[in-house]
């Protein structure tokens, strides 16, 4: 067979599929109750998902020798299009994150979220590890590029995951011990020069509501403290599915997109969320156990970066709404109305996917 | 083959099981990471939903206090004097609560026996209901009449979760007279509820869609007041624990004269066309009157599929607002601005004459481009060949100048680029030139379209707003600030190629157009008679079908002709001119020659405002 061949045929990884489904289906059964029962949103979601699974199961037959190549060249478009938003993007509450490409609008940020860990999982699949200085400045360097593209949109929430993937590579290439605690040490220390010249307003703003929302219970704080009466309200068993007072009669905000997991714990109690975060984990374990059966050290690096990324934005999301981080924008993934990031991660499990195929003695 | 590329897979297969081994200790402590932070994920729900149940509970219970947006009153319309042109009135509307009703269909059927319900209504139901919650109110039929209000009192045990609210509805007194001014409101649709800011518009129904009402939609709206309500468990409504009062939208108040308007509006007859006047030495519009025209107020109440279809299908095309949208050639109307431009760019001196004998060739063509009396005028002077509309003299004029000087001096007045005034979609006419013909037909400029352009002919469009302003500059003599409708202090343009121009050559050109309505041969002398006042004037005539070259006499041809197929007549005039008060431009479509009904119409309306001066 060529090995240079774009497509290996081969059954996708059942267990990430499975899953996947399982969750979709949750979603929409959520998503049905939190739009107020409204069938068209529930069926844009369902199309969405379908194009998104769509286009993973066609990725996951890749061979992962092909994102190895194109990985400059995605990297350099993800630079060029943050440099277009930059100067010309549109504006929407204050950030200008999209791309309007007249038949659908566009974020780049979202390009960089994968572009940026298959980079640099490129350039340091060859180091063996520990990582050498000269790789991890010039991997700091890509990250650097990356951040500072997306913080001037201004979108610190997706500048920290950009930046989260990239650490994930490091961490999993190799990055001594020694370099991991003195940055963190660091970054304890620097925390008051961000908050006091780096920050924006309304990043303060949300810090400040995250800690005291009581402070502001009918502006800033609304979101957390009615996110919170409706997850403790749910108790063990919920509410029941559609029954949510606090999502039905419109106290939840953003109920079905970024506070869709509110509605879950309200209405479906620990219960519903248990089984969502069993999801997720069986989602991330498996993600990881792909990584390390990989043949190749790119395929390694490229399947645990984004396993771990996946779970970053599980936990951002799930603190979030439950009142252990601050409010940034970031959905609960895979349930979330919206196609952005959806489409994001199933490109993501698709590449995952494609690692797991890419055996060398596969028996089909 | 290899691959191009080393992807690690060449490295010996001892380093490659060394990384591996560091990578798979790497990951394992990643996912014991992972592991103790779902746990803690976990335990933090568990606190929330098992420990701190009954306290979110009890919070939850008590979260019935709710807040309702409380839509602004909309700003009033008047007039220059303080007559109300647009006002809101109370009414009733029906309204139906989706999730209180069983089966919406069979309600609505059975509603519409007690209650005539249209098939606007109807779809309005079914679109709104998939935008709302179950549990917010959707209109059913706005503005009940007495008779269906007192109906549905006597019926409303039948039809629980339905409600007639009170409400402020819009109405436009003077119905069809403003219409094209003041436009009106109706539904919020998809489209614009995608456009509007959502937080100031959530208890709002009605929206400019036209005229003024879009034009100023976002100071006539206002700002929403909010109220706090306590609601039970179901979300109703049990009593109103705060309220913060709306902003009514800010009040406008026109330039426009009611009285003035409506006397335009009748001026026109049965006619099609347009009158637009304005006050000089400013950019006030006291009159905008476009014809036929239409009733505003079945467009607020929502109006049915099948009148709108029939003002779509009129000949007529009552919703097109001929004063800023239709296009006409300016035909004769044009010459006292090309006199102007002789004087004033040199060419044509003040004491010049031409001999009509009916004729004009460019010398060294074939062509013949006629007067439109037959055998000419004889001997003309400048004030002569203005009041006697001697296309052969402004031939003249106009292939002296040539076509670069003649746009740069016509330009100034307005021609060929949109007003600035305060209306949502002007057209700006077109103004031609060697620029315009080279990028739109990809041609050069011939001598023998200067020669027409010299008569208003040719590809020129002006708009009857655009006519209007350039009167009113000629009534003024100086540049003027943008027209508007709204009361408010204009900026004066800087510096204007019009100030160049000599005071003599506005009084020469005055005297012209004066001989227009009172000389013993003018071309409007028949509205002259018994005048009160001086007034100066222009006809015009604008072509409707192609004999464009031999614009001879139009008014004896036309007299047979049917129709539509006669030509559009033209009429500009100030007045009075020791002082001028009013300028007025008239266009009435298939009238003919200008003097024929066009004068008539604008000596009408400048009498009407005369008349009533101090």
């Amino acid at each position: 067979m060529n090995p240079l061949a774009l497509f290996r045929w081969h059954r996708p990884d059942w267990v990430l599929l499975l899953t996947i489904l399982a969750l979709f289906g949750f979603g929409l059964a959520v998503l049905y109750s939190a739009s107020g029962h409204n069938p068209d949103v529930v069926l844009k979601q369902a199309v969405r998902m379908a194009v998104g699974l769509l286009a993973m199961l066609i990725l996951s037959q890749l061979r992962p020798i092909h994102l190895y190549n194109w990985a400059p060249w995605l990297f350099a478009i993800s630079v060029a299009l943050l440099l277009a938003v930059l100067l010309m993007g549109s504006v929407s509450k204050g950030a200008n994150r999209w791309l309007d490409l007249g038949f659908f609008r566009f974020q780049p940020s979202e390009l960089m979220k994968l572009a940026l860990p298959l980079m640099l999982a490129r350039s340091l699949a060859r180091r063996p590890p520990p990582l050498a200085w000269r790789d991890l400045l010039q991997a700091l360097a890509w990250m650097g590029l990356a951040a500072a593209l997306i913080i001037k949109q201004p979108d610190l929430g997706t500048a920290i995951l950009v930046v989260a993937s990239g650490l994930y590579v490091l961490y999993l290439a190799g990055l001594r011990r020694r370099v991991i605690f003195t940055t963190l040490v660091l970054m304890l220390a620097a925390m008051p020069v961000v908050w006091r010249f780096i920050m924006h307003d309304y990043q303060r703003d949300r810090v400040l509501t995250f800690l005291n929302p009581e402070s502001d219970p009918l502006g800033r704080g609304w979101n957390i403290i009615q996110s919170k009466i409706a997850i403790g309200s749910g108790g063990l068993f919920g509410k029941g599915w559609g029954q949510g007072t606090q999502s039905q009669l419109e106290f939840l905000p953003e109920r079905h997109t970024d506070f869709i997991l509110a509605v879950v714990a309200e209405e479906f109690g620990l219960l519903g969320v248990s089984l969502l975060l069993c999801l997720y984990v069986v989602l991330i374990y498996r993600g990881m156990i792909i990584a390390m059966e990989a043949s190749t050290p790119f395929n390694r690096l490229l399947a645990g970066s984004l396993t771990l990324t996946f779970f970053t934005y599980v936990l951002v999301n799930v603190g979030m709404v439950s009142g252990l981080l601050p409010v940034v924008g970031v959905p609960l993934p895979l349930i979330s109305y919206g196609g952005t990031s959806m489409v994001t991660l199933l490109t993501a499990f698709g590449m995952i996917m494609a690692v797991a195929g890419d055996k060398p003695f596969l028996h089909r | 083959m290899q691959p191009r590329f080393d992807t690690g897979r060449r490295r010996t297969l001892g380093q490659n099981q060394l990384s591996g081994r560091y990578f798979r200790r790497r990951a394992w402590v990643a996912l014991l990471g992972v592991s103790l932070i779902f746990l803690g994920l976990f335990a933090r729900f568990y606190y929330l939903q098992v420990v701190e149940h009954s306290r979110y509970s009890s919070q939850s219970e008590a979260n019935r206090v709710r807040i309702r947006p409380i839509a602004p009153n909309r700003g009033l319309i008047y007039d220059r004097n303080g007559m109300l042109l647009a006002r809101n009135v109370p009414a009733y509307r029906l309204e139906v609560i989706p999730e209180q009703v069983g089966n919406l269909e069979a309600m609505l059927e059975e509603l519409a026996n007690v209650i005539p319900l249209s098939e606007t209504d109807r779809s309005r139901v079914q679109r709104l209901r998939k935008l709302r919650r179950s549990f917010q109110p959707i209109p059913v039929k706005l503005r009940l009449s007495e008779a269906d209000l007192a109906r549905f009192a006597v019926n409303r045990y039948r039809f629980p979760g339905v409600e007639a609210v009170p409400y402020l509805s819009r109405d436009y007194p003077l119905g069809e007279t403003m219409a094209h001014v003041l436009g009106y409101v109706g539904h919020i649709s998809e489209k614009e509820l995608a456009r509007l800011d959502e937080k100031r518009y959530r208890g709002t129904n009605l929206v400019g869609k036209t005229g003024l009402e879009a034009y100023y939609e976002d100071a006539l709206h206002g700002e929403p007041g909010f109220e706090e309500v306590e609601t039970n468990a179901q979300g109703r409504v049990l009593r109103v624990l705060r309220r913060e009062l709306p902003q009514p939208g800010e009040d406008l108040h026109l330039t426009l004269d009611a009285g003035l308007q409506q006397a335009a509006y009748k001026a026109l007859g049965q006619h099609r066309g347009a009158v637009v006047a304005m006050k000089p030495e400013s950019g006030e519009i006291l009159a905008l009157v476009s014809k036929p025209s239409f009733d505003p107020n079945p467009f607020v109440t929502g109006i049915l599929h099948r009148d709108y279809q029939a003002l779509l299908s009129q000949p007529g095309r009552p919703l097109f607002n001929r004063a800023l949208l239709g296009g006409y050639e300016p035909g004769s109307t044009i010459k006292p601005f090309m006199a102007l431009a002789g004087l004033a760019s040199g060419v044509l001196s003040p004491d010049e004459t031409w001999y009509s004998d009916g004729t004009f060739q460019i010398p060294g063509r074939k062509r013949i481009y006629r007067d439109w009396k037959k055998g000419g005028h004889g001997k003309v002077n400048l004030e002569q060949a203005l009041a006697q509309s001697v296309n052969g003299f402004f031939y003249n004029l106009a292939l002296r100048m040539g076509i670069d000087r003649i746009h740069d001096w016509l330009a100034p007045f307005g021609f060929g680029q949109v007003t600035g005034i305060d209306m949502p979609r002007e057209k700006p006419g077109l103004l031609p030139s060697r620029a315009w013909k080279r990028a739109v037909h990809n041609s050069a400029w011939f001598d023998g379209e200067t020669v027409i352009v010299g008569i208003g002919q040719g590809p020129f469009v002006v708009t009857p707003l655009q006519l209007a302003w350039a009167v009113n500059k000629l009534a003024s003599r100086k540049d003027l600030p943008r027209p508007h409708l709204k009361k408010m202090t204009e900026p004066w343009p800087e510096q204007s190629r019009l100030d160049r121009i000599p005071p003599a050559a506005w009084e020469q050109v005055q005297k012209g157009m004066v001989a227009v309505v009172h000389g013993a041969h003018g071309s409007a002398r028949r509205i002259g008679h018994g005048l009160p006042f001086t007034m100066a004037g222009k006809t015009g005539t604008a072509q409707v079908f192609g004999h464009k070259e031999d614009a001879t006499d139009e008014e004896r041809k036309v007299e047979g002709l049917a129709e539509h197929l006669k030509h559009h007549a033209l009429f500009i005039a100030y007045a009075p001119v020791e002082k001028p008060q009013i300028a007025v431009a008239v266009v009435v479509e298939h009238g003919g020659g200008g003097s024929r009904v066009a004068a008539p119409v604008a000596r009408d309306v400048i009498r009407y405002w005369l008349e009533r001066q101090p």
